[in-house]
């Protein structure tokens, strides 16, 4: 029942916009590693639309990269057509690919557990499929590139360093955060939690089930279009891999390993991951794979729920001997 | 031979071949509940073990593929006992995140060892060329040879599950876990048992594949998402569900690649996505 202790207390908030700012002040310091940072904003708002999906409303996926890459290809159409300007591209790319969501969703909903994983899987290889043989408008294996947004807010020129896509992939990814927070603690956070529980109880208390799990795909895939469009929009290039089962199975993976159900767990899963990886192919450029394979092991068996579960579990007994200090 | 025959021909062919390599996966997940979606490495071992033993020690090819097919079920009875087994109570997310990082592992571990490309694939002489069923209808002898080999198989598994004593329990451990412990069936040995058949089942289906679609050490990845088609169409647990699944998706799969050359895999998906949509338990659905 720890859903009925989540409730936001002020020194959380607090605490994270001093992470958040502490983050934003990096580049003053440092612009070493500012691609990898934007890297880690962009898988993890990809992750936590995958969380909204997976650990608040039990929808299996294994096809999230299908509205990854229909928000990234939205977003390098809108650019190439001459809509430069990137907050509004960023937004319309995120319509898209919530409708895109909401078209879908009737087709993911009919099905549960095995046969919803292979529905989204075989949603998203056809789409893949479609962008690949569509060579005309996506580029087919090329993929799109050459293509220029305008200044942020008409002030901050996207740079070579990467210093503006770095704060404007922070800016968007804190603000669907603080979003994600909201909604989970909102009543319709609430009923999708009691939604991946208990479906039919749900429905007895009068919650129109299909209709709040639809929303819930729709939003979900309109954040995962918002990722994707941030990608385009700050490497200015999208490849066909946006779209690929790899992506898909990637961000389930950056879930789990963060930990399915955690506020942070696709913060730090993708942190962890993303960081992984780059050390791991400096380490062992051809067997980098294969470490990153023994660590996902590891965690299973170490850390059944993810990276976030552990820290959980290491800081638990403190917050439990705090209370009896109180009682 | 040319046109629908040979579509139907090599489409039940490579039909034969993904019923082989996925057959092990529908099991585990009927009986173990186990999403294992590193079933597809099992038959990547038994390919690099029949290119060892039949193109490096030159053994015969009718020896080196059973053989392989042993070693394969040798090794996922192992893995079984010292891995898969801490699964089995663990929720699904925690299966395919342990089973992925399995396939990273076993890529890399197979690419260190043989290298990134292609395998070779020998032959005998008997069964390279065309052979004539009748005047006029010529196939593969090699392709004639792996649709009456998947024929004698197949038929193996169903009289094994339905007509032995084995298959008769797997089939009570199937319904009942715990019932099937409580009337003294000794189910861990069984798990391991059946996890080392449908192991090494892909590990033959694996080796015999290498002449049609190759073997390099990414196959695990490449062909996963065929056989969680096939398994999820046909329904996990049912064998019969699973071969008119695989025979379905190689045949669809072939009359697309020789009719609409230009849609590629979308057929299949298309077809996957409306079939579950119409049956979501999958063709055959377990009682």
């Amino acid at each position: 029942m720890s859903d009925l202790h989540s409730s936001i207390s002020w020194r959380r908030p607090v605490a994270e916009a001093a992470v958040l700012a502490a983050l934003a002040a990096l580049p003053l310091v440092s612009q070493d590693y500012l691609l990898l940072l934007t890297q880690v904003a962009v898988l993890a708002l990809f992750t936590l639309s995958l969380e909204l999906l997976v650990g608040q409303a039990g929808i299996l996926s294994l096809g999230h990269a299908a509205f990854f890459g229909i928000g990234a290809y939205a977003a390098a159409f809108l650019a190439l057509a001459g809509w430069e300007e990137p907050i509004s591209g960023l937004l319309i790319a995120g319509g898209i690919a919530g409708l895109a969501g909401l078209a879908m969703a009737p087709l993911v909903l009919r099905a549960s557990g095995l046969t919803q994983l292979m529905v989204t899987l075989c949603l998203g290889l056809m789409l893949h499929e479609a962008a690949s043989r569509g060579r005309d408008w996506t580029g087919g294996d090329d993929g799109l590139s050459g293509f220029l947004n305008s200044p942020v807010l008409g002030l901050f020129e996207f740079d070579l360093f990467g210093v503006t896509g770095y704060l404007y992939a922070l800016a968007v990814l804190g603000i669907c955060f603080a979003a994600f927070t909201l909604m989970r603690a909102a009543p319709f956070g609430t009923a999708l939690r009691g939604i991946r529980q208990n479906p039919v109880r749900m429905a007895a208390l009068g919650t129109p089930v299909g209709a709040r799990l639809a929303q819930a795909y729709a939003l979900s895939a309109a954040m995962a279009g918002l990722a994707g469009a941030l990608m385009a929009e700050t490497t200015q290039s999208v490849a066909l891999e946006a779209l690929s089962f790899q992506r898909s199975a990637e961000v389930l993976i950056v879930l789990i390993l963060g930990g399915v159900g955690s506020r942070y767990g696709a913060l730090i899963g993708a942190a962890v991951y993303v960081l992984a990886r780059d050390w791991l192919s400096a380490l062992s450029p051809e067997y980098w794979l294969g470490w990153l394979g023994l660590l996902m092991m590891a965690v299973v068996l170490v850390a059944p729920r993810g990276i976030a579960g552990l820290l959980a579990r290491v800081r638990l007994p403190r917050a439990r001997a705090k209370t009896e200090d109180r009682a | 031979m040319s046109g629908l025959p040979i579509v139907l021909f090599d489409g039940t062919v490579y039909g034969m071949l993904l019923f082989l390599m996925s057959v092990g996966l529908s099991v585990t997940l009927g009986l173990m509940g186990v999403v294992n979606l590193a079933h597809g490495s099992f038959a990547a071992i038994g390919g690099f073990a029949s290119v060892v033993l039949v193109h490096r020690l030159g053994m015969p090819f009718l020896l080196g593929v059973p053989l392989a097919a042993l070693i394969t079920a040798a090794i996922g009875g192992v893995l079984e006992a010292v891995l898969f087994r801490r699964l089995y109570r663990r929720g699904p997310l925690d299966q395919v995140l342990f089973t992925i990082g399995m396939v990273y592992v076993w890529i890399a571990v197979s690419t260190r060892i043989w290298g990134a490309g292609q395998q070779p694939a020998d032959l005998p002489a008997f069964l390279q060329g065309q052979i004539a069923l009748w005047p006029g209808a010529e196939v593969g002898a090699y392709r004639l040879f792996l649709l009456i080999l998947g024929g004698v198989l197949a038929a193996g598994i169903f009289f094994g599950l339905e007509r032995t004593r084995f298959g008769a329990r797997v089939r009570a451990a199937q319904s009942d876990r715990d019932m099937a412990g409580g009337v003294g069936i000794n189910v861990d040995r069984l798990f391991l048992l059946s996890f080392a058949i449908g192991a090494g089942l892909a590990g033959a289906g694996g080796a015999l594949a290498i002449p049609v679609i190759g073997l390099d050490p990414s196959f695990p990845l490449k062909y996963l998402a065929f056989f969680l088609i096939v398994v999820s169409l046909g329904g996990p647990g049912t064998v019969t569900g699973s071969l008119v699944a695989a025979l379905i998706v190689g045949i669809v799969d072939v009359a697309g690649k020789y009719y609409l050359p230009g849609a590629g895999g979308f057929l299949i998906y298309a077809l996957v996505v409306a079939m579950l949509i119409w049956r979501p338990q999958g063709l055959v659905a377990r009682t």
